[in-house]
C-alpha cells in the first residue's frame, strides 16, 4: 500500500527529484524533455487514453449488461433476432469516424517529429556488440561508451543505466543524431526526448531532440542484439552552453583522434580491404 | 483379402494400434493428433515463459544465473513454439481437421494422405528446433537467440555463425510446408465438398474462418519461406542478400518476414473468430447476429492483413509519408474487428444465457481482446509508436490478443468439443476454476506490462533497471497463478478420462445448431454414412 501511495505521488507530482529515469511503479510515461515528447505524452495522455479506456468500459459495461439481463433465469425464452440493419451501419460508421478524429493529431504528432530543423550540435551514434560508439564529427572527437558494472557504482548511480562516457549536449540547442551500427542491429532510445531509431549496418539513420532542461537522462538499446542487449545503455547529459564548452575543451584533448593514430588505423583498414580481396 | 476383413460388414479394414495413427488418413484421428501435439508443445512454451518470469521477478541475476543468451534462446523458443507448434496445430490442425469436414457434412478432407503427411511434418520440425538449442549458436555458446523474428545480421553468420541457426531455419522450412500443405487441403475441402445445399453464405462461421486462414497462409507462408532460404544462403554460400557490407539490406529482410508476420497473427486470431461465434451463439440459444457481416468482416481482415505489414518497423528509418500510410492502414483493421465485437455482444443480447465453462472462456475472449485491440490502435500511432515501439508495451498488446485472445479462444473451443471429441464429459466446476484462475492470472501477468512498456522498459531484456522490479515481480506473480489454471485444465482431463461419464450427442441443447452435434459423442469412425440433408 505504502508502495502505491508513492506511486501516485510520483504521478501526480512532477516536480519529484531524478524525474529523468524510470521510477518505481510508475503508469505512465517518463516526464518528457522535448517538443516531440510533449507531442507524444498529450496525444496519448489526453486523446489515446481516454478513447481507448472509454471504448473498453463501453464493451465491459454491455457484456456485464447483457449477461445479468440475459441469464437464463431471467430471461428464458430467447428471442430469434439476426439481423438489423440499422445498428449494424452504426457500428461500422462510428468506429471510422473514432478513427478519423484519432488519426488527424496523430499525422499532426509524426510529421512534426520527423521534420529535422537545422542543427547545432550533431552526434554520431554507433551501435557494436554491446557498447556505443559516439563522434562528433564537427569536433573531431570520439569516444566509446560502456555501462558500468554493478561492482564499480558509485552511489546515486542507478544500475545497468549508468556509463564511463556519456553524450553532452547542450541545453535548447537542436542535437542531430546520426544513427548506425557496426555489427548487428541495434536501437538509438531516449524516452524522455522521445526518440528512437534503430541502428543498421550499412545504412544512417537521423533523428533529433532539443532538450529543455538539464540533467542526466536515460535510455537503452531498443532492438535485440544479442548476448548482452541489456547492458548497453544510453546515457546523455544536459549541461548549459558553458559547461559544454568546456566539456567539448577537455573532451578535445581525451578523446581526439591522434592524427598518426589515424593514419595507422587508415593503414589497417586499407590492409584489411586487401586481404580480402 | 483376409476373411477377417471380409467380416467387417460395409466398412473398409481399419488399422489398429500404432498403425491407426501412424498411417492415419482420418480427419478426427488426425485432429486428435495434432491436439496432443499442441498440448505437448504448448507445455513447453510454457515452461520457458515461467523460466523467464522467475528470471524476471527480481533485479539480477536469477535462476539463470547470468547466463544471458540461454534467456535469448527461451525467448525465441517461446515466440516460435506457441505459433507455430501450439496456437496453429491446435485451431487449424486441431479443430480444423475435426469439425470443418463435420459441419460442411463431407467425409474427411479432400487429400486425406496429405493430411497425414501435414501432421507427422510437425514433430519433425519441433524436433529440429529442440535440437537447435543444443547445436552451437554465437561463439561459445549453444543454442538460437534471435528471437521468434530473426533478423539479421544477428540471425547470418555475423551474429550467430553456428548451426543452430540452421537447424532454426529448416525447422521453419518443415512447418511452413505443413502448413501449405494443410492450407491447400482445406481450400479445396472447403469450397469442393459442401454437403448439397450448404452455399458458401450458408456455411458455420468457423468453416469461414478457417477457409480465411487458409487463403493467408497460402499466400504469406512462401514469402517467408523465400526471407529464410535467402538467410539460410547469405549464411552457408555466399550470397548477399541481407549483408551490408557486401551490397545487401537488412531491412529487406525485415519487409519480407512481416509480409508474412502480420498475416501469420491473422492466421493466429481467425480460427479463434469462428469458435467464439458458435460458442456465443450455443448458449445465447440465438442465432449468430449479423451472419454475413461476421463471415464478410474476416475476409476485410485477411485481406487488409497484406498491407499493413510494416507498422511493426515504424523505428527502422522509413519515409514519413511511407510510416502515415501504414498508420492510416492498420487503423481500418479496427472497424472490422468492431463489428465482430459487437455482433458477438448483439448474438448474446436478448438471448437466453447459460453460463457453462466455454461461455466464460468466449466472454472473457471477448472483453481482453477489446483491450488487446485498443492497445494495438494506439500502436498504429507511428509517432506515439516512436516511444513503444520495442517496449515491453508491445508485449502486453499482443499477448493480450494472442495470450488472452487466440488461447482463450482454444480453451473455449476445446471445452466445447472435449464432449463430442472424447464422448466425455469434463467436470464444470475444474473448467471454471480453470478459467478463474487463468483470468486472474493472465491479467497480472500482462496488464503491468503496460505500464513497464510506457516507462520504457525494453522487450528482450534479460536484466532490468531496479525502477522497474515492481511491476516485474506482480507480472512474474501472475504467471505461478496462472500455471496454477494449467494444471488444473490437467486434472480435469484425468477426471473426464477416468470417470468416463458419456456425453451425450448434443450436451447443449437447442443453441447448438451445427452438424457435429448431430453424430454421436464421439463420432463414429466415418462420420456420415450418406450426406447429411442440409435445410437452414
Amino acid at each position: 500500500m505504502k508502495k502505491f501511495l508513492y506511486a501516485f505521488t510520483v504521478i501526480f507530482a512532477p516536480s519529484v527529484a531524478y524525474a529523468n529515469q524510470p521510477q518505481e511503479w510508475q503508469l505512465g510515461f517518463q516526464k518528457a524533455a522535448s517538443e516531440s515528447m510533449h507531442d507524444i505524452v498529450w496525444f496519448h495522455d489526453y486523446m489515446l487514453v481516454p478513447i481507448t479506456v472509454a471504448i473498453s468500459v463501453f464493451v465491459l459495461f454491455l457484456i456485464l449488461y447483457t449477461c445479468v439481463r440475459f441469464r437464463q433465469s431471467k430471461n428464458p425464452n430467447p428471442s430469434t433476432t439476426s439481423h438489423n440493419t440499422f445498428i449494424e451501419v452504426v457500428w461500422t460508421l462510428v468506429p471510422c469516424l473514432i478513427l478519423i478524429v484519432i488519426a488527424v493529431p496523430s499525422f499532426k504528432v509524426l510529421y512534426s517529429q520527423d521534420k529535422i530543423p537545422p542543427a547545432d550540435v550533431t552526434v554520431k551514434a554507433i551501435g557494436y556488440q554491446w557498447y556505443w560508439g559516439y563522434e562528433y564529427p564537427d569536433e573531431n572527437v570520439a569516444f566509446d561508451s560502456y555501462m558500468i558494472n554493478d561492482e564499480d557504482l558509485q552511489p546515486g548511480q542507478p544500475r545497468l543505466l549508468t556509463v564511463d562516457n556519456e553524450i553532452v549536449v547542450p541545453v535548447n540547442k537542436n542535437v542531430k543524431v546520426m544513427i548506425t551500427a557496426g555489427d548487428v542491429l541495434h536501437a538509438f532510445a531516449l524516452p524522455a526526448f522521445g526518440v528512437k531509431r534503430d541502428a543498421i549496418p550499412g545504412r544512417i539513420n537521423e533523428t533529433w531532440f532539443k532538450a529543455e532542461r538539464t540533467g542526466t537522462f536515460y535510455g537503452q538499446c531498443s532492438e535485440l542484439c544479442g548476448i548482452k542487449h541489456a547492458f548497453m545503455p544510453i546515457t546523455v547529459r544536459v549541461v548549459t552552453d558553458d559547461e559544454y564548452a568546456e566539456w567539448l575543451a577537455d573532451a578535445k584533448v581525451k578523446f581526439a583522434k591522434d592524427p598518426i593514430e589515424q593514419k595507422i588505423e587508415l593503414a589497417k583498414t586499407i590492409k584489411i580491404r586487401e586481404e580480402i580481396k | 483379402m483376409s476373411a477377417e476383413a471380409m467380416t467387417h460388414d460395409t466398412h473398409h479394414h481399419n488399422p489398429t494400434g500404432w498403425r491407426r495413427w501412424a498411417y492415419s488418413t482420418n480427419h478426427k484421428d488426425i485432429g486428435t493428433m495434432y491436439l496432443i501435439f499442441a498440448i505437448v508443445a504448448g507445455l513447453i512454451g510454457t515452461l520457458f515463459s515461467i523460466l523467464m518470469r522467475i528470471e524476471l521477478m527480481h533485479p539480477g541475476d536469477g535462476i539463470l544465473g547470468g547466463n544471458y543468451h540461454l534467456y535469448n534462446v527461451l525467448v525465441t523458443g517461446h515466440g516460435l513454439i506457441m505459433i507455430f507448434f501450439m496456437v496453429m496445430p491446435a485451431m487449424i490442425g486441431g479443430f480444423g481437421n475435426w469439425f470443418v469436414p463435420i459441419m460442411i457434412g463431407a467425409p474427411d478432407m479432400a487429400f486425406p494422405r496429405m493430411n497425414n503427411i501435414s501432421f507427422w511434418l510437425l514433430p519433425v520440425s519441433l524436433g529440429l528446433l529442440i535440437l537447435s538449442i543444443f547445436a552451437d549458436g554465437p561463439p561459445g555458446q549453444t543454442g538460437v537467440g534471435g528471437g521468434w523474428t530473426i533478423y539479421p545480421p544477428l540471425s547470418s553468420k555475423t551474429g550467430q555463425p553456428g548451426p543452430a541457426m540452421d537447424l532454426a531455419i529448416l525447422s521453419l522450412h518443415i512447418a511452413g510446408a505443413s502448413s501449405i500443405l494443410g492450407a491447400i487441403n482445406f481450400i479445396t475441402t472447403i469450397l469442393n465438398m459442401r454437403t448439397p445445399g450448404m452455399t458458401l453464405h450458408k456455411m458455420p462461421l468457423f468453416a469461414w474462418s478457417i477457409l480465411v486462414t487458409a487463403f493467408l497462409l497460402l499466400l504469406s507462408l512462401p514469402v517467408l519461406a523465400g526471407a529464410i532460404t535467402m538467410l539460410l544462403t547469405d549464411r552457408n554460400f555466399g550470397t548477399a542478400f541481407f549483408e551490408a557490407q557486401t551490397g545487401g539490406d537488412p531491412v529487406l529482410f525485415q519487409h519480407l518476414f512481416w509480409f508474412f508476420g502480420h498475416p501469420e497473427v491473422y492466421i493466429l486470431i481467425l480460427p479463434g473468430f469462428g469458435m467464439i461465434s458458435h460458442i456465443v451463439s450455443t448458449f445465447s440459444r440465438k442465432p449468430i447476429f449479423g451472419y454475413l457481416g461476421m463471415a464478410y468482416a474476416m475476409v476485410a481482415i485477411g485481406v487488409v492483413g497484406f498491407v499493413v505489414w510494416a507498422h511493426h518497423m515504424y523505428t527502422v528509418g522509413m519515409d514519413t509519408d511511407t510510416k502515415a500510410y501504414f498508420l492510416a492502414a492498420t487503423m481500418i483493421i479496427a472497424v472490422p474487428t468492431g463489428i465482430k465485437i459487437f455482433s458477438w455482444i448483439a448474438t448474446m443480447w436478448g438471448g437466453s444465457i447459460s453460463f457453462k465453462t466455454p461461455m466464460l472462456w468466449s466472454i472473457g475472449f471477448i472483453f481482453l481482446f477489446t483491450v488487446g485491440g485498443v492497445t494495438g490502435i494506439v500502436l498504429a500511432n507511428a509517432g506515439v509508436d516512436t516511444a513503444l515501439h520495442d517496449t515491453y508495451y508491445v508485449v502486453a498488446h499482443f499477448h493480450y490478443v494472442l495470450s488472452l485472445g487466440a488461447v482463450f479462444a482454444i480453451f473455449a473451443g476445446f471445452y466445447y468439443w472435449f464432449s463430442k471429441m472424447s464422448g466425455y464429459e469434463y467436470s464444470e466446476f475444474l473448467g471454471k476454476l480453470h478459467f478463474w484462475l487463468t483470468f486472474i492470472g493472465v491479467n497480472l501477468i500482462f496488464f503491468p506490462q503496460h505500464f513497464l512498456g510506457l516507462a520504457g522498459m525494453p522487450r528482450r531484456y534479460a536484466d532490468y533497471p531496479d525502477a522497474f522490479a515492481g511491476w516485474n515481480y506482480i507480472s512474474s506473480i501472475g504467471s505461478y497463478i496462472a500455471v496454477a489454471g494449467l494444471a488444473i485444465f490437467f486434472v480435469n482431463l484425468l477426471y473426464a478420462f477416468i470417470k468416463k461419464a458419456k456425453a451425450e450427442k448434443n450436451p447443449w441443447g437447442e443453441g447448438a445448431t451445427t452438424l457435429e452435434w448431430t453424430v454421436d459423442s464421439p463420432p463414429p469412425f466415418h462420420t456420415f454414412e450418406e450426406l447429411p440433408k442440409f435445410n437452414k
